[in-house]
């Protein structure tokens, strides 16, 4: 070959993977900004799927439709109780399969797996002839909270007990030492080093709560959640504001991840502090272990 | 005495919400899906006739959500591939920021994302003109057809794709690698002898995490298919909620967790069970 031809055929051919990838970026990324751009949009009908021209108008009356604000806040509920729930017992759950030898163990994983392994519609109609069938719990917001909390758990188990696989033990077998009770051992050494697996358990929580609609469709009754009003305002159009909160939501959880990362980092850099080198406020275990 | 009841201590809220409202209400899910009868007086009465029924008369559905599902996830495999590994090896310092692009789609809700490619893909759009320029988008339409769909399936579940492929990539040894190259192989053959097969494990995980949620899926055929696109998802929703035919749809749903349980057990035995199940055992 050669020839300046050559050389640019050449370089295409040798970044041929990362321009694939670029491309897979934008694949990803457009329907974001799609949804960005049209949250500015005019739309002349009910429809906003062409564009007509810019205004802020539905920025300024974000909160302004009654049903919508209902279901988002149905929804906010909704997930904070389930995050709640699905993360302190997922996370105790994590706690007995990674700490402990026991009989049952490998039931308790395989039961843990299966539901991450079942089409969510199976999950919903499942729970709905429960429902159904025994009778006891009326469809809506009660029987959305046990289904959130229910597909919400394995996600938890397997967040947390990968930071526990990488714990050391050593650290509670130092509190231990010094005199400390095992309630306080937890508190004060097991707690704050897994935290951040914690944490991350509990977004992702969050996150699947929030964006549920397929189980959310089966089991809410005539209760209303965020994606539930999206699904039934689509036949007569989807107002602009949608548009408006879901990019509200996006940049919220841009922040908290943003801001967790963050904070994960910092709490990095004073763990690799070394005890000798240690100036002061850090690590506060293996400080006051070491002093 | 204390250390044996513990586990089961921690374990029991978790393990009995499982059992309560995951185990148990797949035997409501049978038991209802052999009753017969009209709406308000089902009968449970072993009708397996419920299953022939509607294998019979949705049999076409049921292909159709396996091919399309099939469809998307081998196009998510192609395109999450490359991105995985320039993510893992060629993305430098923009690393966190290529992952962040791969996890953001969650952020957003999904059936936006959904209605936003109808956007996207309507009649008037420049990615469409671009499809029919390149005689991709036969007629000038992309929306209601079975490309739609299928795009769709493809997008919205992708990132099931990627992360594992990247976390099996960035944990592999780069100097096996080297060494493929030092050895003279040529960077094809390091790539299919050694980068490919030691990934292999997050190919697995990631093209169940897809397939899965994608067979059962209706909001893509519901929002970007016609009529002649249902997958069986459809179906089984609209025979729940919108004809109150439970036992049939409850049939349904079962035959479909089978199906898919035989098509995971077979896959794995192919591919290798350590990937899923492997680390489940840690």
């Amino acid at each position: 070959m050669g020839g300046p031809g050559g050389n640019a055929w050449r370089w295409l051919r040798e970044h041929a993977v990362q321009i694939v990838a670029v491309l897979v970026v934008l694949y990803m990324l457009i329907p974001i900004a799609v949804i960005f751009g049209f949250s500015f949009n005019d739309p002349a009908g009910r429809f906003n799927f062409t564009w007509v021209g810019f205004t802020l108008d539905h920025w300024r009356n974000a909160f302004g439709i009654p049903e919508l604000n209902e279901a988002l806040v149905t929804s906010l509920k909704l997930a904070v109780l389930a995050t709640v729930i699905s993360t302190v017992i997922g996370t105790l759950m994590a706690m007995a399969l990674v700490r402990h030898e026991f009989f049952g163990r490998r039931p308790a994983n395989f039961l843990i797996v299966i539901p991450m392994a079942t089409p969510e519609i199976v999950m919903g109609s499942a729970l709905l002839s429960f429902f159904l069938l025994i009778g006891t719990f009326s469809l809506g917001f009660e029987t959305l909270l046990i289904a959130h909390v229910m597909f919400c758990i394995s996600f938890v188990v397997v967040v947390v007990r990968s930071r526990l696989i990488g714990f050391d033990r050593n650290l509670e077998e130092a509190a231990k030492d010094l005199g400390a009770s095992s309630f306080e051992t937890f508190r004060l050494v097991t707690l704050p080093l897994i935290m951040p697996g914690i944490f991350g358990a509990a977004m992702l929580a969050f996150a699947l709560s929030i964006d549920d609609f397929v189980i959310s469709n089966f089991n809410a009754g005539t209760t209303v959640t965020f994606p539930l009003y999206i699904f039934g305002a689509a036949q007569r159009g989807i107002p602009v504001e949608v548009n408006v909160i879901a990019m509200i939501l996006f940049f919220f959880t841009c922040a908290t991840m943003g801001f967790a990362t963050w904070q994960q980092r910092r709490a990095e850099k004073l763990a690799s502090v070394r005890p000798e080198q240690e100036t002061g406020a850090g690590m506060p275990v293996g400080a006051s272990a070491a002093t | 005495m204390r250390r044996r009841v513990a586990p089961y201590l921690l374990l029991g809220p978790g393990a009995a919400w499982l059992l309560l409202f995951f185990v148990v209400p797949l035997y409501y899910l049978a038991e209802l899906s052999l009753n017969s009868g009209v709406f308000g007086s089902y009968e449970f009465t072993w009708h397996w006739e419920n299953y022939s029924d509607a294998l019979q008369l949705y049999d076409s559905q049921f292909v159709r959500s396996f091919v399309y599902a099939g469809l998307a996830t081998l196009f998510a495999l192609l395109l999450a591939y490359p991105l995985a590994y320039t993510i893992a090896f060629k993305a430098g310092r923009w690393r966190n920021v290529l992952l962040f692009a791969v996890v953001a789609p969650f952020f957003t809700t999904y059936l936006i994302r959904t209605v936003a490619w109808k956007t996207i893909l309507s009649d008037q759009s420049p990615v469409v003109s671009v499809l029919d320029a390149l005689g991709l988008a036969p007629e000038g339409h992309v929306l209601a057809t079975a490309g739609a769909v299928i795009a769709g399936l493809t997008y919205n579940f992708l990132p099931f794709m990627v992360l594992p492929i990247y976390a099996s990539l960035e944990r592999l040894d780069v100097r096996l690698i080297e060494a493929g190259k030092d050895l003279y192989a040529s960077a094809a053959q390091t790539f299919l002898r050694v980068t490919l097969p030691l990934s292999a494990p997050g190919v697995v995980a990631g093209t169940l995490l897809t397939f899965i949620p994608a067979s059962g899926d209706y909001v893509n055929a519901q929002f970007l298919g016609s009529a002649n696109n249902q997958m069986i998802g459809n179906v089984i929703q609209s025979l729940y909620l919108k004809q109150s035919d439970y036992p049939a749809a409850a049939a349904l749903s079962f035959v479909l967790m089978a199906a898919i349980l035989i098509l995971v057990l077979v896959y794995i035995r192919f591919a290798g069970s350590e990937s899923l199940m492997g680390e489940e055992a840690v």
